[in-house]
């Protein structure tokens, strides 16, 4: 039984999926802003703050509760917190970009900038308050990194390593993704958020509020964002602030919203497959081929896709149609 | 009267507004960011006099440190020049971090390897040439697939820039790699490096020189006329005749190519030798400064200037009242927000819905 659960293939498909999880919620997060018509560049920014004041919160709390903290409160503190922290930067984003059209490439970058600092900032201010070194009791620690089910399911040959033995995180973004798949085709709010995002102009004279869709759900989107960012830091950093840590995961989300054609369903085979390009060189070394050209794949691949989905000029496979554009309704 | 329906605030678009109300918005919203900074000091305990009076010192203050601003600011205002031409054409070149890199890659080539059989003089402007070519060239990718099919170019020169990091990653694990097991590529030797100028890198002098050809480029030359039109109207551009195609692809190669530039100077005035992290995010921060700066040259100058005073104050910042450095960051994005912000103000009219009494009287 234990032979086939530590086999080659299932440790690194466990792998892909560690790395996979923090992918998956901050490209369900940014898909949703995108299908607004909000392409939002600051996903690294909000990573980074989402990172930072999620391992706040669990820190604090344990500090606070002492040896009674109780791990599931952490995690619903940790995942509030990063949620509110990404909130915070995609209003900043909304406003500018929203309610006083500023250009959305720029405001992104901005935020990006504004993010990474203020989880920097975030980080480094812990770690100075609190005697030069933020950890967290291995007890708390357990409860972010392993499984939630019981032993008896994750010993299970093949089914336990595949399916019962991840963080709850996965199981946490998978119920935020269908969800987000069923919201998108199954219910009228979803219709007008494409629509929003396809022709907002059309949107408007439908009478629905463009101002408002284009706010939650990028405020929404940005909160998704951030939690992978705590994820990637109670996960797979060993929740410990380091400053370089959390660098490329966003503009990794970004690559990936493209690469899933701006659909949630897609998001999470593709978040598994890239965390499993960005650690295959663990695993599969071949020779000729370096370890850092392993790790460009993600990009590369993304790029193929680009190429492909303009090539084929698929209706379907397009990105929404006012994407990067802000809505003036007097202009037209 | 159907004053229900009107909404409180209407918006118009402005048509000009006087300049001295514009440099008021501006102003004003300079110093709506500086107040912001302040509340930021007095939250994390600290006088914001104090905390100003130690950014502006720290970086402007004695000659040492003023050098090391001019030195951060050189390579944003590069590549702002660099963008400026691609976001006049509409065209969301987000690529310049791989760009830089690029030609601090073809740069650092002849450095490493051909230093020994070439002049310093000559090796220089072969440096600085193979640099933009290497630039332009990668800038090119996006360019050509966008003017051919329409690939979406903001995700694309996106994606360009973590694979030039990555090759660069993987020459300096490998092929170029100085002492083995280091993951360092070798100082490039004397004769490969930028002559100084008053205690800088000449590259200051470079950009300067740039942001005068710019300028001009984009305000006198039928080149920098056909970018304008094609930014204002593709189809405008086809009706009178020009190569669209033609002209994306000329402005992406000779913006790559600036950045390619900049990356040069990066790697042999600042640096001496290449490494992954070269860009260190000039790239990204250029494409606000040339936002803000409304693709104005002699503006970037400005603006360039004022982030490398924030960087560098920052450090000081760090050292002397023990405030993490990345409050810089902090800082550098409620100016960007700020300054974002203001240009609605100068585009867009707020209008109020008319009080009761007025209304009635109108009415």
């Amino acid at each position: 039984m234990g032979d086939i659960n530590s086999s080659l293939w299932v440790a690194l498909l466990a792998a892909a999926v560690l790395n996979g999880v923090p992918l998956l919620f901050g490209t369900v997060g940014e898909i949703l802003s995108e299908k607004a018509g909000n392409l939002n560049l600051g996903v690294e920014g909000m990573m980074y703050t989402g990172g930072a004041m999620g391992l706040g919160a669990a820190f604090y709390y344990e500090g606070f509760a002492g040896a009674g903290a109780n791990g599931i409160v952490a995690v619903l503190l940790a995942l509030l917190f990063a949620f509110l922290g990404g909130a915070f930067g995609a209003l900043i984003y909304s406003f500018l970009t929203v309610t006083l059209r500023a250009n959305q490439n720029v405001t992104g970058l901005a935020l990006t900038i504004f993010g990474t600092g203020l989880g920097q900032f975030i980080g480094e201010y812990m770690r100075r308050t609190s005697g030069g070194y933020v950890a967290i009791g291995n007890d708390l620690k357990a409860v972010f990194a392993n499984s939630p089910f019981p032993a008896a399911l994750q010993q299970l040959p093949v089914v336990g390593p595949v399916i019962f033995r991840h963080s709850i995180f996965l199981y946490i973004g998978l119920a935020i993704a269908i969800t987000m798949a069923w919201f998108f085709r199954r219910t009228k709010a979803g219709l007008y958020l494409r629509a929003v995002g396809e022709s907002p102009a059309t949107a408007d004279a439908a009478g629905i509020n463009v101002t408002r869709y284009k706010y939650l759900a990028t405020v929404i989107g940005g909160g998704i964002s951030a939690i992978g960012g705590m994820v990637y830091i109670m996960t797979i950093a060993g929740c410990v602030w380091n400053h370089e840590g959390l660098s490329g995961e966003g503009w990794l989300a970004v690559a990936l919203v493209i690469f899933c054609l701006w659909r949630p369903l897609n998001a999470i085979w593709g978040s598994v497959l890239f965390g499993g390009l960005m650690i295959l060189y663990n695993y599969l070394s071949l020779p000729m081929v370096p370890t850092q050209i392993y790790r460009i794949l993600p990009y590369v691949v993304t790029v193929i896709v680009l190429i492909i989905t303009s090539l084929r000029n698929n209706r379907e496979k397009q990105p929404p149609a006012s994407l990067g554009n802000a809505y003036f309704r007097e202009e037209r | 009267m159907r004053e229900g329906n009107t909404p409180l605030v209407r918006l118009a678009k402005r048509d000009a507004m006087p300049r001295g109300q514009v440099w008021a918005i501006r102003v004003g919203s300079f110093v709506l960011a500086i107040l912001i900074g302040a509340l930021i000091f007095l939250l994390l305990g600290h006088s914001p006099f104090q905390g100003y009076a130690t950014i502006l010192d720290g970086s402007l203050g004695k000659a040492t440190v003023f050098r090391q601003t001019v030195r951060i600011a050189v390579p944003l205002l590069g590549t702002a020049l660099a963008i400026a031409p691609c976001f006049k054409m509409r065209f969301w070149n987000i690529g310049a971090e791989g760009q830089i890199t690029a030609g601090a890659v073809g740069a650092s080539w002849l450095a490493l390897f051909c230093a020994d059989s070439i002049p310093g003089p000559v090796l220089l402007v072969l440096m600085a040439a193979l640099g933009a070519l290497f630039g332009g060239l990668w800038a090119l990718v996006p360019a050509f697939f966008k003017a051919r099919w329409g690939t979406n170019e903001t995700l694309f020169t996106l994606m360009m820039n973590y694979i030039m990091i990555g090759i660069v990653r993987w020459l300096q694990g490998g092929p170029w790699e100085g002492r083995p097991g280091s993951q360092i590529i070798p100082e490039f030797a004397d004769n490969a490096l930028l002559p100084r100028v008053f205690g800088v890198h000449c590259g200051w002098i470079i950009v300067l020189v740039l942001t005068v050809l710019m300028f001009l480029y984009m305000k006198y030359t039928k080149q920098g006329y056909e970018i304008a039109v094609v930014g204002e109207s593709e189809n405008t551009a086809r009706y009178a005749g020009m190569n669209v195609a033609k002209v994306v692809m000329r402005t992406m190669f000779l913006s790559g190519a600036l950045s390619g530039l900049v990356g040069f100077i990066v790697v042999s005035g600042a640096d001496g030798t290449l490494h992954a992290e070269v860009a260190a995010g000039v790239g990204f921060t250029a494409i606000t400064v040339a936002w803000l700066a409304q693709l104005n040259p002699f503006a970037m100058i400005a603006i360039s200037f004022l982030l490398g005073v924030l960087e560098k104050g920052s450090d000081t910042l760090q050292t002397r009242m023990e405030v993490p450095a990345s409050i810089s960051d902090i800082i550098t994005g409620v100016f960007l927000f700020c300054m974002l912000g203001c240009e609605f103000f100068i585009n867009y009219r707020l209008i109020f819905r008319k009080g009761r009494k007025e209304a009635a009287i109108h009415g």
